[in-house]
């Protein structure tokens, strides 16, 4: 589904993705860790081209990023993505958030948007706050609601980058549940993330980036049955974390 | 001894100089803000020649008097425009200073828009694009509004500026309110009375818009 293949990217002439090659099957969670500033993000926002690479591709479903070629709002628009800060529209209500790229991108009426739109509204249990503005929604809520609108899309993959690290810790479940959820129904699923609980539970496989390299790859039993096989900077960085 | 006994009979042909600046300003505004914003949109654009030219044509605007501008185009409209056209096109002193207001205007839109854009944030920028949307839907749907809406204060502000100086069409002639009242007062010999009376209504009016445009920006910011 995602094949990542030699990513290279520089800001100036620092490197902050090296030689990054890594797969994603269809239906297949994989989880991508790492301390802060190991590029986790960057590469996850390199799958759908909003960060630019200078080497190498990533070939999402058969299309190439690198190709000049590629229509990249037509491909994104395949591809869902939930980020840090939630992002929602804050000018629009929630229903409007939910239909504007089903109208605008998709070209889809704009009943048929809003039903599908109230429909992934209930699914993530807000159907209450249809006609509110983002901002009268707590951060967790605001999350559900940022799921919901890339589900509205029929992405073939979705894609989350640190989506509870913005949030209250009690709220924190409520959008972990969602995304279990989702990855029970098979949807194909790349998360950059810290919560390894979540990890345990739904992964498949799980990577991990130190300094801009993927340095750990390998299926979520590996990783975590078999501590001691791990990269050394691995470890470090499982004992830091798992302490608590 | 003042006297602006004068005024009351000349009410009517004051009107008429206010419907005058009032069009001229709200004109010269709605043109400057279009012309403006894609102003802004050249000079945020990632191709540097765009970039620069609306750069430079910013800053020329900025550098010279708006009387200038009014004067220059009021001999150059016709110029051009019979130059484009190949005949002769009057165009009157109210287009020249409408065309002028629209330019000269531009150029300060242009800065208040490309801050108001600059102060959206870029996870804006990202979320549009990641739901496929292209540039043109992400600035007109996602930015441009919560854009307009941070820098509405200013927008007014900025149009209080250009209601007090469309007075400057005074130059080529045209009747707005000062020049009717100068005008007014200068028939019947009392130009200092009317001149008060103009400075008066000026006055109240920009003094109270200013004063609701504050009001506002604290409900804004709240």
């Amino acid at each position: 589904m995602i094949s990542i293949k030699n990513v290279n990217k520089w800001y100036g002439d620092f490197q902050v993705l090296t030689d990054c090659t890594t797969e994603v099957k269809k239906g297949e969670v994989v989880v991508v860790c790492g301390p802060s500033g190991s590029g986790k993000s960057t590469l996850i926002k390199c799958v759908n081209a909003l960060e630019p690479f200078q080497k190498g591709d990533v070939v999402v479903d058969g299309t190439s990023i690198a190709d000049p070629k590629t229509n990249l709002p037509k491909l994104r628009s395949r591809v869902g993505m939930v980020f840090q800060h939630f992002e929602l529209f804050p000018h629009l209500t929630i229903t409007e958030n939910l239909t504007i790229a089903q109208i605008k991108v998709l070209g889809r009426s704009k009943e048929e948007a809003t039903k599908k739109g109230l429909q992934l509204l209930e699914r993530v249990g807000l159907s209450a706050h249809a006609h509110k503005h983002p901002g009268q929604l707590s951060g967790g809520q605001q999350q559900r609601v940022a799921i919901a609108r890339a589900l509205a899309m029929d992405p073939i993959v979705m894609l989350f980058d640190e989506p509870t690290s913005a949030l209250d810790p009690e709220m924190v479940n409520e959008v972990l549940d969602v995304m279990v959820q989702l990855a029970h129904e098979g949807m194909t699923m790349m998360c950059v993330t810290h919560e390894m609980g979540f990890a345990r539970k739904v992964a498949n496989r799980v990577i991990f980036m130190d300094k801009g390299m993927i340095i750990e790859d390998c299926q979520k039993e590996e990783f975590f049955g078999n501590t001691g096989a791990r990269h050394e900077r691995t470890q470090h960085f499982l004992a830091k974390i798992l302490q608590h | 001894m003042m006297d602006f006994s004068g005024i009351i009979p000349s009410l009517p042909g004051l009107w008429n100089g206010m419907l005058m600046t009032l069009q001229l300003m709200v004109l010269g505004v709605i043109g400057g803000i279009v012309l403006g914003t894609i102003l802004a949109l050249c000079r945020l654009s990632s191709n540097k020649l765009l970039s620069n030219l609306a750069g430079a044509y910013v800053n020329y605007f900025r550098s010279i008097p708006l009387l200038l501008v009014i004067t220059w185009f009021y001999l150059a409209v016709p110029f051009i425009l019979r130059w484009i056209t190949g005949e002769d096109t009057p165009v009157g002193a109210f287009t020249s200073c409408l065309i002028a207001f629209m330019m000269f205007e531009a150029a300060y839109f242009c800065e208040i828009v490309r801050a108001g854009v600059q102060s959206i944030s870029k996870g804006q920028m990202g979320a549009a694009q990641a739901l496929g949307m292209n540039y043109g839907q992400t600035m007109r749907l996602i930015i441009l509004p919560q854009a307009f809406r941070k820098m509405t204060p200013l927008l007014l502000q900025q149009s209080i500026i250009l209601f007090q100086d469309t007075s400057l069409v005074y130059a080529v002639g045209l009747v707005d309110f000062l020049n009717s009242a100068r005008a007014s007062g200068d028939i019947i010999g009392r130009s200092n009375e009317f001149l008060v009376f103009a400075g008066f209504v000026y006055f109240v009016i920009s003094f109270s818009a200013s004063f609701l445009v504050k009001r506002l920006q604290k409900r804004l910011t709240v």
